[in-house]
C-alpha cells in the first residue's frame, strides 16, 4: 500500500483533478472549472453550515484551480476559518491557501494574524511550525510588524523544540530580508550566534543561514560568529563520515552546513588570532586534500556534494586573498576541473578561475591554463560554458598574452551566439586598447571588429577608436591607409563608413600622395557609400566633405557640385539640408586662411576613463573587470565639423608628478586659477621624500592635499593615494589617473581604481593604485588630478535704488571690473571680469548681474578661483544696487 | 534561493514556490520565460545558466524539470543537491514518485517542501527528520480514510 494512504485522500478532489486531466480542450477545461466554481460558491453560500472536511476539500479545489493559472476571487474567508480549526490537516490546508493566495486581501490580514498569534502561543510544536512557515512564506510588512518581536523570542527560548527553532530562524531571515527596518537587533543577537554550537545540526544549519544574512548587514554585531564557525567547520571536516549520521550525504559530512559556514566566513577578513587562523587554514587544506582522494562513491551526488564544499572553500580562499600557497593550490585544482568530463564542473571551474585571475598571487598560475580555455572556446557545445571561457580569457589577459587572446576572441566572434556578441565586442575593444603597445595593431583590431560584427559594435567603440587616433599622431597615417583599404569592400558596415569619414576628413592628406588614394579617389570612395547610409552618417559625411575642401583645394569644385545638387540642398531632412547649405556657403565666401582655421584638425581629447569600459561595467557590474584602461578620452563632438564649436572648458589640471606636464593640459580656466599654475616643482621636491619612506604628503596647496601610503611585495606594489579637500566647499567632477610614457608603460604596469567624482568640503577620498614592476625603470609615472572647485556664488535681491542701466554700469566700473559687452545674449545683463591682486596670490573674478525691472529684483552671480572671495564680493556688491 | 519551479516536459507547471515578493503577473512572465529557456536546452548541456541577474540551476528527473533561481554568491552544486534531496523526499514519501503523484497530491508536495526549505534556505537537510515531521502530521488527523488507494488515477 503506497505511503499516500497515510494522508487523507480527499476523494472529491481526486475526481475533480481526474476530470480536468481528461478534458480534451482548453474550452472543456474552462467549462469544467466554471462548473466547479459555481458548485463551490453555492456550497459556501448555502444555509447549511459546512463541516471542516468539506470546507478543506473545497478550499483545496480552489487552490488547485488557482495553481492551474485561473483567477480566484472568493474562498479566502473559508480558508481563514480553517486556520482556527483544531484539526491539523484542516489548519494545514488553510495555511497553504493563505501562503499561496494572500496578496491584496488586506481586510483579512487582521484575522490571519490573529490565527497565527493563537497558534504561536499554543505551545503545540506542530501548530507553531505551521504558523511560522506561513509568516516565512508570506513575509509581508504587516506580518513583520505583527511578529518581528515574537519570532526572535521563540528562536532563543530555552524550551522551544528543535524543529520550531529551525522554522523560527528561517522565518526571521525572511522577515529580515523583506523588512529589515522592522527587525531590530536586541539581546537575542548574542544568543543566536551561540546556536552555532547547538547539538542539533538542523538547528545549526538554519541558524547559520540567518546569521549570514544578519552579518552581511551589520558585521560588527556578529563578529564572534567567525570563530564559532571555524570550530564547527573544523569538527565537520575532520569527522569520520558516519559520525554525523543522517547529516552525511552520500559519504560527505554535512555538505549544506559546510557550505554555509564557509559562506559565513566570507563576511569577514581572515581571523587575526593566529591559532584560529591556522585552524582555518588546516580546514581549507583538508578540503583541498580530500579532492585528491579517490571518490567514495560513483554517484554524481557524492562528487557534487564534495565539490560544492570544495568550491565554496576556494571562494573563501579567494575572498581572503592572503595565502599564496592556498591560492595556487586552488588554481591547480580548478585547472584539473577544466578538463573534467562533467560539463557542470568545467563551467564552475571557468567561473571560479575568473576571480582567481584578479588576485596578484594567482594571476600567473591562472595564465598557465590559457590553452585549455581557448580550447574550451572552440569545443564546448554549450553556449553558457563558452561564455564563461570568454570571461576568463578577458580576466587573465595582460600585456604578455593580449595579442593571442584578442586574436582568439576575434576568431570566436565570427561564429559566436548572437546573445553574447555585443559583450565580446566590448571586451575585445577594451583589451585591444588596454594592451596596445603598437597602435596600428589596435586600429586593425577595431576595424576587424567592425567587419566581423558591425551590428554589435556600439557607438562607444567607434567613438573610442577616433579619440585614440586623434590623440596619437604616430598612428594617424596608418589609420587613414587602413580605413581607406577597408572601405574598398563593396559592402561595408555603416560603422566603418563613419570611422572612415571621420578619419579621412581629418587625416586623408596623409595618404593623398599615393595616386591610388588621391583626394578625388578618396572622395569618390566615401561618396559611393553616401546613399546607402542613414541620416546621422550622411551628416557626418557632409562634414568630412567640407574638411576635404580645406585639405584638398583641387577637389573643391567637385564637392561644391555635390553640395549644390537638389538631393542635398533640398533634402527633406532639416539637418542634412542645413549642413549642405552652410557648408556650400562657407566654401564659397571664406578665404583659404579662414577655412583653415574653421576646419582645423580636431584638438586632442582630454584623457578620461574609457567610455567603453563604463558601458561594459553597466552591462555586467564591475566585479570581474580589470581596474582601468590607460587610454584617452571621451568623445565630446561627434563629427569633424564640430571643431568650430566651442567645447565646454575642460576642468583644471592641477598636478603632475612629473616636471613635464602632459600634452593635453590645455586649460581655458588657467588664468582664473593662477595660484595653482606652478605646483609641479613642489611635487617634484616632495617626490624625493618617498625614496626612503613609504608614506607621507606628496603635494599640498591651498585647495588640495595629496597623501600616499604604499606597500610592496616582491614585484608588486599597492599605493593608497589620499586626496583631501582643504576647502569648505565640494570639489566637483573630480578624477585622477596615472599616465606613463610609452617606454615606462612597458616597464611598469599601473592600474588605478576609479574615485568618487565629488569630494565634500573637508573630506578625504582614497584611491588604490596597483602596480607591477616589469623591469627596472628611471622615468616617473604622472599622476593627473583634475577637479572643479565649487567657486560660484549667487544671490537674488531686491533693488534698493532705481534700476537705471547707466547708474549700474557706473557702479560696476567704479568697483573695478571691466565690463564685457556682447557676451551675454541678453543686452540688459552686465557681464564683468577682473583680477584681485594680493601679495600671496592673484584671484580671477567673473561676474554677471541680471536686472529684472518687472520684479524690481537683481540676480548676481560671482565666480572666482576662491570660494571666500566669491562670497565676500557677492556680499559687498549685493548691497550696492 | 529566490524561487523553485517544477514543470513537465510539455511545459505544464506542476509546482511553484516563490521566496521573494512578486506580482502574479511577474510570476507568470518569469515562469513562461524560464520554461521556454530550459526546455530548449539539450540533454548534455550544463545545469547552470545566467538569467537576468540570477543563476538558474535545473535538473530533469524523468518527465519533470526541477528549476531553482539562486543569487550571485550562492553555490550551484549544493543547489543541485537540494533538488536531488527534495526528489528523494518525494520518492520516499510517495514510494517511487511519479509526475502523477505530484499532480494528485500537490498539497503534500508543498508540505514536504516547506519542511525541507523555508525562506529559500535549507531548514532541515536530514531526510529522516523531514519525513518524521510529515508523518507525524499525517498521524495527527482524526479520520483515517480506509479508502483503498490504487496507484491508478484515471
Amino acid at each position: 500500500m503506497p505511503a499516500v494512504s497515510k494522508g487523507d485522500g480527499m476523494r472529491g478532489l481526486a475526481v475533480f483533478i481526474s476530470d480536468i486531466r481528461n478534458c480534451k480542450s482548453k474550452e472543456a477545461e474552462v467549462k469544467r472549472i466554471n462548473k466547479e466554481l459555481a458548485n463551490i460558491r453555492s456550497k459556501f453560500k448555502g444555509d447549511k453550515a459546512l463541516d471542516g472536511y468539506s470546507k478543506k476539500k473545497y478550499v483545496c479545489k480552489l487552490l488547485f484551480i488557482f495553481l492551474l493559472g485561473h483567477d480566484i476571487d472568493f474562498g479566502h474567508m473559508e480558508a481563514v476559518n480553517l486556520l482556527s480549526s483544531n484539526k491539523y490537516t484542516e489548519k494545514q490546508i488553510g495555511y497553504l491557501f493563505i501562503s499561496v493566495l494572500v496578496n491584496s486581501n488586506s481586510d483579512l490580514i487582521r484575522l490571519i494574524n490573529n490565527a497565527i498569534k493563537n497558534d504561536l502561543a499554543s505551545r503545540n510544536p506542530a501548530f507553531m511550525n505551521l504558523a511560522l512557515h506561513c509568516i516565512a512564506n508570506v513575509g509581508s510588512r504587516e506580518m513583520a510588524e505583527a511578529f518581528a518581536a515574537e519570532v526572535p523570542r521563540i528562536l532563543v527560548a530555552g524550551d522551544s523544540m528543535d524543529g520550531v527553532k529551525q522554522s523560527a530562524a528561517l522565518c526571521l531571515l525572511r522577515l529580515n530580508r523583506t523588512s529589515p527596518d522592522l527587525v531590530p537587533m536586541g539581546e537575542w543577537t548574542a544568543r543566536v550566534v551561540h546556536l552555532l554550537n547547538d547539538q542539533h545540526l538542523g538547528v545549526v544549519t538554519a541558524a547559520t543561514s540567518l546569521i549570514i544574512t544578519l552579518a552581511q548587514k551589520s558585521p560588527d554585531d556578529f563578529k564572534t560568529s567567525a570563530s564559532l564557525a571555524v570550530t564547527r567547520l573544523s569538527r565537520i571536516v575532520t569527522s569520520a563520515s558516519i559520525d554525523l549520521q543522517d547529516y552525511t550525504y552520500y559519504f560527505v559530512a554535512a555538505p549544506w552546513l559546510s557550505v554555509k559556514l564557509l559562506r559565513l566566513l566570507q563576511c569577514y577578513p581572515p581571523p587575526e588570532d593566529t591559532a584560529l587562523r591556522s585552524r582555518l587554514t588546516e580546514c581549507l587544506e583538508t578540503i583541498l586534500n580530500k579532492a585528491q582522494e579517490p571518490p567514495k562513491s560513483k554517484k554524481v551526488q557524492h562528487s557534487n556534494a564534495r565539490n560544492a564544499v570544495l568550491l565554496e572553500a576556494i571562494a573563501l580562499i579567494i575572498h581572503h586573498d592572503s595565502e599564496p600557497t592556498l591560492l595556487v593550490r586552488a588554481c591547480n585544482q580548478l585547472g584539473q576541473f577544466l578538463q573534467h568530463r562533467e560539463t557542470n564542473l568545467r563551467y564552475l571551474a571557468l567561473e571560479s578561475m575568473c576571480s582567481l585571475a584578479s588576485s596578484e598571487f594567482s594571476h600567473e598560475a591562472v595564465k598557465t591554463h590559457m590553452e585549455t580555455v581557448i580550447g574550451a572556446l572552440k569545443t564546448e557545445r554549450d553556449v553558457s560554458v563558452r561564455q564563461r571561457a570568454v570571461d576568463l580569457l578577458y580576466a587573465m589577459c595582460d600585456r604578455s598574452n593580449a595579442r593571442q587572446i584578442v586574436a582568439e576572441m576575434l576568431g570566436y566572434l565570427e561564429t559566436a551566439d548572437y546573445s553574447i556578441r555585443e559583450e565580446i565586442v566590448l571586451k575585445v575593444a577594451i583589451l585591444a586598447e588596454k594592451y596596445a603597445v603598437d597602435y596600428s595593431w589596435y586600429v586593425d583590431t577595431i576595424l576587424n571588429l567592425i567587419r566581423i560584427a558591425g551590428d554589435y559594435v556600439s557607438e562607444e567603440v567607434w567613438y573610442r577608436v577616433i579619440q585614440i587616433v586623434i590623440n596619437r599622431d604616430d598612428v594617424q597615417g596608418y589609420a587613414a591607409k587602413t580605413v581607406f583599404e577597408a572601405l574598398q569592400a563593396p559592402a561595408c558596415h555603416e560603422s566603418l563608413v563613419k570611422v572612415g569619414g571621420y578619419i579621412l576628413g581629418e587625416f586623408g592628406n596623409l595618404i593623398a600622395g599615393d595616386p591610388r588614394s588621391s583626394p578625388l579617389v578618396q572622395f569618390n570612395l566615401l561618396h559611393s557609400k553616401f546613399h546607402l547610409c542613414s541620416v546621422p552618417t550622411r551628416a557626418l559625411l557632409l562634414s568630412a566633405y567640407i574638411k576635404f575642401i580645406n585639405l584638398f583645394p583641387e577637389v573643391k569644385a567637385t564637392i561644391q557640385d555635390v553640395l549644390r545638387s537638389d538631393s542635398q540642398l533640398r533634402n527633406a531632412d532639416v539637418e542634412l539640408q542645413q549642413r549642405a547649405v552652410e557648408y556650400l556657403r562657407l566654401s564659397c565666401i571664406a578665404s583659404a586662411d579662414i577655412l583653415a582655421t574653421v576646419l582645423e584638425e580636431m584638438p586632442p581629447f582630454p584623457e578620461r576613463e574609457s567610455s567603453i569600459l563604463a558601458k561594459l561595467k553597466k552591462k555586467k557590474g564591475s566585479g570581474k573587470l580589470p581596474e582601468n584602461v590607460n587610454g584617452s578620452a571621451e568623445l565630446h563632438a561627434e563629427e569633424p565639423a564640430a571643431a568650430n564649436k566651442a567645447s565646454p572648458p575642460p576642468p583644471t589640471e592641477v598636478l603632475a608628478l612629473n616636471p613635464t606636464p602632459p600634452a593635453a593640459a590645455h586649460s581655458l580656466l588657467v588664468d582664473v586659477f593662477s595660484d595653482l599654475s606652478a605646483p609641479t616643482a613642489v611635487a617634484e621636491d616632495h617626490l624625493s621624500r618617498f625614496i626612503c619612506k613609504n608614506n607621507g604628503v606628496l603635494y599640498e596647496s591651498q585647495l588640495l592635499q595629496v597623501g600616499l601610503k604604499s606597500e610592496f611585495r616582491q614585484n608588486l606594489g599597492r599605493i593608497y593615494v589620499f586626496y583631501g579637500n582643504k576647502t569648505a566647499s565640494s570639489f566637483l567632477s573630480f578624477s585622477s589617473w596615472v599616465s606613463s610614457s610609452d617606454v615606462l608603460k612597458t616597464q611598469l604596469n599601473v592600474h588605478a581604481k576609479a574615485v568618487e567624482p565629488v569630494i565634500e568640503g573637508g573630506a578625504q577620498v582614497q584611491q588604490v593604485l596597483n602596480i607591477e614592476c616589469v623591469t627596472d625603470f628611471s622615468d616617473v609615472p604622472v599622476l593627473n588630478v583634475q577637479f572643479r572647485p565649487q567657486q560660484e556664488v549667487q544671490k537674488i535681491f531686491k533693488a534698493q535704488h532705481p534700476m537705471e542701466t547707466d547708474a549700474a554700469k557706473a557702479k560696476l566700473l567704479g568697483f573695478g571690473v571691466a565690463l564685457l559687452e556682447g557676451v551675454d545674449p541678453n543686452p540688459a545683463n552686465f557681464v564683468g571680469a577682473g583680477i584681485i591682486h594680493s601679495k600671496s596670490a592673484q584671484v580671477g573674478c567673473l561676474l554677471r548681474l541680471e536686472p529684472n525691472t518687472h520684479a524690481q529684483m537683481y540676480r548676481l552671480t560671482l565666480r572666482t578661483s576662491r570660494d571666500s572671495v566669491s562670497q565676500r564680493l557677492c556680499q559687498l556688491l549685493s548691497e550696492q544696487f | 534561493m529566490q524561487f523553485m519551479l517544477l514543470f513537465s516536459r510539455q511545459g505544464k507547471l506542476r509546482l511553484q514556490k516563490w521566496y521573494v515578493p512578486l506580482s502574479d503577473k511577474e510570476k507568470k512572465k518569469i515562469t513562461r520565460e524560464l520554461v521556454q529557456t530550459v526546455l530548449a536546452r539539450k540533454p548534455k548541456m550544463c545545469s547552470f545558466l545566467e538569467w537576468r541577474d540570477l543563476k538558474i540551476v535545473y535538473k530533469r528527473y524523468a518527465s519533470l524539470y526541477f528549476c531553482c533561481a539562486i543569487e550571485d554568491q550562492d553555490n550551484e552544486l549544493i543547489t543541485l543537491e537540494i533538488i536531488h534531496r527534495y526528489v528523494e523526499l518525494l520518492d520516499k514519501y510517495f514510494g517511487s514518485v511519479c509526475e502523477l503523484d505530484i499532480i494528485f497530491n500537490f498539497e503534500k508536495a508543498y508540505f514536504i517542501l516547506d519542511e525541507f526549505l523555508l525562506g529559500g534556505e535549507a531548514q532541515e537537510t536530514s531526510k529522516k527528520n523531514v519525513l518524521k515531521a510529515i508523518e507525524q502530521a499525517d498521524l495527527l488527523q482524526e479520520i483515517k480514510t480506509l479508502m483503498v488507494y490504487q496507484k491508478k488515477y484515471m
